[in-house]
């Protein structure tokens, strides 16, 4: 059983899961509208939550609010499962694809054998969308492969009964039935807000701008605080968690300044045409920070790159974008 | 990011590419191939280096009969006592009993084949550990001046 499924690829994997799914049912729908009508930029620096022993840093949101936030929005009528029974599980899945539903479901990317080798890590908010089987092997689109990828069915089980943080515990997703029309332009403007608000109004100095800005005041005294080896290996581990495969680049920022662009457009608000230009310099100026860090990790020490001079381009970022979010406030709110 | 500032860097993606999102002249956004960055694929060597110290750590343990063979497949696996037990389906103290030799030796078969079940070998590969690091890597960074 095969659905007719057209595989396009994204940079990352929730929202790219999420606008297949919705562009398959006939309204076509770019990964970088879903990721911001999802409300899926975010910033949180948590030092207290260890993660093999380095500090919880995020850029994107919980896994599993873009679907459903994009959905809420949109007055898409979804269906969300979980089993506990890895059997029945995969019962289900079959009976999705058997009645020509293409499912996402969400997975561990350690034990899917088509993901590069040096990516596979224990990481368990990966998506990616089930569209048909053969035999024993499912036909997958798995939005950050270049192509539509195999997957024996003993792998995708596992993967889809991961454990660890974010156990998917099989979740499974689908889209139950379209409205009869969408309402984009609330869509975007509750998008917007929610993401501004969460980076510049809430009062947790963890989150938003504010945990930028934290990030930034300890990594200046990591050296001290760390030692040398461990300084680097956390802020390696700050770069890989921005830019490794699933960001689009700049932790986000590029992908959603292709949302603010696209907003422009629907809202005919050219103020957010300027908004995402400004997005784009943010998201250099994390480029910049990724290329001076990692120098720093390979040992090509200059007066740029010390912790102090990354953790002052940093600061600079958090005030650029706190600035930048309360004009999109302002915009949406009018 | 311009176009003409899409990195394309090929290391840890392998034959892959991912998509990078950057403006065209006019200014408008496009999503562009890209084969990686060198910048991620120093970032990610290192994390792959911690991993094979801890391997490496491993295997120095169970020369010394300090710790079992388990240890190597827990770290070649990346788990640490917790995720291991949970994939195994037994409690924490049991497993860490099991990484010493002496709780090891007591492993009854049924047990032993669920350990190797996990780590998807062969139950007679479960004694086996290498006399050095391998890491499950395909390529490696290749060296270029950043």
């Amino acid at each position: 059983m095969t659905i007719a499924f057209t595989h396009r690829q994204s940079a990352h994997c929730e929202s790219g899961v999420t606008a297949n799914l919705i562009s398959h049912y006939g309204y076509s729908m770019s990964e970088a509208m879903v990721f911001g009508i999802g409300g899926g930029l975010f910033f949180g620096y948590f030092p207290f939550i260890k993660i093999n022993h380095l500090p919880l840093i995020t850029f994107r949101g919980a896994p599993g609010s873009i679907f459903k936030k994009c959905a809420e929005r949109l007055e898409v009528q979804v269906s969300c499962r979980q089993f506990r029974n890895s059997q029945r599980g995969m019962m289900a899945l079959d009976a999705n694809v058997a009645a020509g539903i293409p499912t996402g479901v969400q997975t561990g990317v350690y034990w899917l054998p088509y993901f590069p080798a040096a990516l596979r890590f224990h990481f368990n908010a990966h998506n990616l969308i089930v569209y048909g089987r053969t035999g024993d092997e499912y036909l997958i689109s798995d939005p950050v492969i270049d192509k539509p990828v195999r997957c024996a069915k003993a792998d995708l089980e596992r993967a889809r009964y991961a454990k660890g943080a974010l156990a998917p515990k099989g979740r499974m997703y689908s889209i139950a039935q379209m409205p009869e029309e969408i309402p984009l332009a609330t869509a975007i403007r509750k998008g917007i807000a929610e993401v501004a608000t969460r980076m510049v109004k809430v009062p947790i100095p963890l989150i938003g701008v504010r945990g930028m800005q934290l990030l930034a005041r300890h990594m200046q005294h990591w050296p001290e605080k760390l030692g040398d080896k461990q300084s680097l290996i956390h802020l390696g581990h700050l770069i890989r968690m921005q830019e490794e495969i699933g960001t689009g680049g700049g932790g986000f920022r590029f992908i959603y300044a292709a949302f603010l662009q696209e907003a422009a457009a629907v809202l005919e608000q050219p103020r957010l045409e300027i908004l995402a230009q400004e997005m784009t310099t943010t998201g250099d100026m994390w480029r910049r920070f990724a290329l001076l860090g990692a120098r720093r990790c390979k040992g090509h020490n200059s007066a740029d790159n010390t912790f102090p001079a990354l953790a002052a381009l940093l600061r600079a970022c958090s005030i650029r974008e706190e600035k930048l979010f309360c004009e999109l406030l302002s915009v949406v709110k009018k | 990011m311009r176009l003409e500032e899409v990195p394309q860097d090929a290391a840890i993606l392998e034959q892959c590419h991912e998509i990078a999102y950057a403006v065209d002249e006019n200014g408008t956004y496009v999503l562009v191939p890209s084969a990686g960055w060198e910048s991620v694929n120093l970032v990610n060597m290192q994390a792959w280096e911690v991993v094979g110290a801890q391997i490496k750590h491993a295997l120095e343990q169970i020369n010394n009969a300090a710790a079992s063979p388990l240890l190597y497949h827990m770290e070649c696996n990346q788990m640490d006592v917790g995720l291991l037990a949970s994939y195994v389906g037994l409690t924490r103290w049991r497993v860490k009993r099991h990484l010493k030799p002496k709780g090891y030796a007591a492993l009854k078969p049924e047990l032993r084949a669920r350990y190797a079940a996990v780590f998807q070998i062969p139950v007679e590969h479960l004694d086996k550990v290498p006399a050095r690091v391998e890491l499950p890597l395909a390529s490696t960074s290749k060296e270029e001046d950043l």
